[in-house]
């Protein structure tokens, strides 16, 4: 039995010594069929530079993860983060603060701009309830919307350290339920009252020399205007542009279900940060002129009405062509409806 | 102090995916997350090559630089976690990062994004009882004395996780050993193929590093 085992034995390790022969000999160079440094290109690969070039081209890559579009680094975001915190959130801060301090300097220097005249009592219908309500939903929002925007993109620097984390973390939330809810509201509601107001803020020649004369905003020129004149129509046009383009990207971000790339959403967020910032901006100066700014402007849009006076100094085409229809807004009660109103304007 | 970080080891990673499976296991992450991911270049080509990655605990973190509510910090050992009480799931840390390691678990109501998740190298996160803490952000092995499970687990060693002078040694270790003429990033092709006996050079990179430390 001891011999058989050692026989079975000494056969186990020829047969092993063979194998490795074999091994060896199909490893080594002159004897083996394939070429060795084919062989080894193929055990080990070939990963030079160009393979971790290739990283940054985004070309044929697989990611273990279930519909992903991920490669192995996505050097885009890095640019979104430059443009977001070195630039626009900055660039925010300089046009509203600088815009409230020439406001602020405006109204010490120049300060409101009287009527000229005295009152006569005679009212004349600018607004219908249908465009003051639309109005001041849209400014609801657009405020609500500015606030919960401006901590989004500034608030963590102020009020984390004021309030301590859990009142933060309940005020940022709340800040973007009301931003992503409100915002589409906004956009359709924005969208209606520029359709609605389209007709009277179209260009005309004699809003060119009312640029001419900085609106009569200082001294005693008052340039001819009608129903609106050539500031409210930049306003306008300004909405109806930037203020589009800031409804078109805020709807790629609030909804992320259709497919948008994490690409296009770093370039919706830049355009969403740069649009609204003109728009907050611009903003303060409408909120200004529109209150503080000049006598009898804010109850047009508060009660319907503008006294004759008002009409003829900042409106005079307009006054024009509705002075007949003046009155006591008791006389007028209950307020005319919608198709009255766009008689006033033919301009 | 330490400075956590993660190194994939590309000559070494075979895509079994294994780190991705023991991730999910080691933190029972939420369906659909998955936090660690293998990334396959050229597949089913010569030159084929996979690397694992995860959330690599960046110096300069883009996702603590851009996140509006603040959530993110570091701990002491560089690691990079963030409180899910205060995130609010706005994804502006997904647009920055440049390694995907950010995802949103819950959609509610319009695709509205919930608690971001993403790799704690295995830290765990800010809770006030230790279930709070496996349920909200997985385990908590650091506080253990452990490594996070993908490079504990991992086969080859591929994927070495540690402070980054330990694990970066160990690179640049194997890196010699492998005849790298100008470091870790390029062909092993161009030193090893070229050598006066080829089969010594597959023998020597078979054994590579751990060789190294039997002989000392």
């Amino acid at each position: 039995m001891h011999t058989l085992m050692q026989c079975l034995w000494r056969l186990r390790m020829i047969g092993a010594v063979l194998l490795l022969a074999v091994l060896a000999a199909s490893l080594a160079p002159p004897s083996s069929a394939a070429e060795p440094d084919e062989e080894i290109g193929q055990a080990v690969g070939t990963v030079d530079a160009d393979t971790w070039r290739q990283v940054k081209s985004g070309e044929d890559f697989i990611d273990s993860r279930h519909d992903s579009t991920y490669n192995l680094i996505n050097p885009s975001g890095e640019t979104w983060r430059q443009v977001r915190n070195e630039w626009i959130s900055p660039a925010g801060l300089i046009a509203i603060g600088g815009m409230l301090a020439i406001l602020v300097i405006f109204y010490l220097v120049v300060g409101r701009n009287d009527l000229d005249h005295e009152r006569t009592g005679r009212k004349i219908l600018r607004w219908t309830a249908l465009e003051r309500s639309l109005h001041w939903s849209v400014a609801t929002l657009f405020i609500a919307l500015s606030l919960t925007g401006l901590n989004l993109l500034y608030g963590k620097f102020v009020f984390r350290h004021i309030f301590g984390d859990v009142f933060w973390a309940n005020m940022i939330m709340g800040s973007k339920l009301i931003h992503n809810y409100a915002g589409p509201i906004f956009g359709i509601l924005l969208i209606v009252i520029l359709a609605k107001w389209l007709k009277m803020n179209l260009p005309k020649k004699h809003d060119w020399e009312w640029f001419k004369q900085g609106g009569g905003m200082v001294g005693d020129k008052h340039p001819d205007a009608g129903f609106a004149n050539a500031g409210e129509k930049v306003w306008f046009w300004l909405l109806a542009s930037v203020g589009l383009l800031v409804i078109v990207s805020g709807f790629v971000l609030d909804f992320p279900i259709f497919g948008q790339t994490r690409d296009n959403m770093q370039w919706a967020n830049m355009f969403h940060g740069v649009t609204s910032l003109i728009l907050m901006t611009v903003a303060l100066g409408h909120i200004y002129i529109g209150t503080l700014g000049t006598e009898g402007a804010f109850e047009g849009m508060a009660t319907g009405y503008v006294d004759e006076t008002w009409a003829k100094q900042h409106h005079n085409l307009w006054y024009e062509e509705v002075k007949d229809s003046a009155g006591q807004p008791q006389q007028n009660d209950p307020p005319v409806g919608d198709d009255t109103a766009t008689a006033h304007r033919p301009n | 102090m330490a400075q956590m970080k993660f190194l994939c080891d590309a000559e070494r990673c075979i895509e079994c995916n294994g780190c991705v499976t023991a991730c999910k296991n080691a933190n029972e992450t939420d369906w659909g997350i998955q936090r660690r991911r293998v990334v396959t270049l050229d597949d089913g080509k010569p030159s084929e090559v996979s690397i694992s990655v995860a959330c690599m605990h960046c110096d300069d973190a883009p996702c603590m630089a851009v996140c509006p509510t603040d959530c993110f910090y570091k701990t002491e050992d560089g690691i990079v976690l963030h409180d899910k009480d205060i995130c609010i799931g706005c994804g502006y840390c997904l647009y920055a990062c440049p390694f995907g390691a950010p995802q949103f678990p819950k959609e509610e109501a319009f695709g509205e994004r919930g608690k971001m998740d993403k790799c704690t190298f295995c830290a765990g996160g800010p809770a006030e009882t230790k279930e709070e803490e496996y349920e909200k952000y997985g385990a908590n092995r650091i506080a253990e004395g452990k490594l996070p499970l993908c490079a504990e687990m991992c086969s080859t060693k591929a994927l070495l996780a540690g402070d980054a002078q330990t694990i970066s040694d160990i690179f640049r270790q194997r890196v010699v050993y492998r005849g790298h003429e100008d470091g870790g990033w390029s062909s092993v092709e161009k030193a090893q193929m070229s050598g006066p006996d080829v089969s010594a050079n597959l023998d020597e990179m078979a054994y590579d590093a751990t060789r190294a430390t039997r002989e000392g």
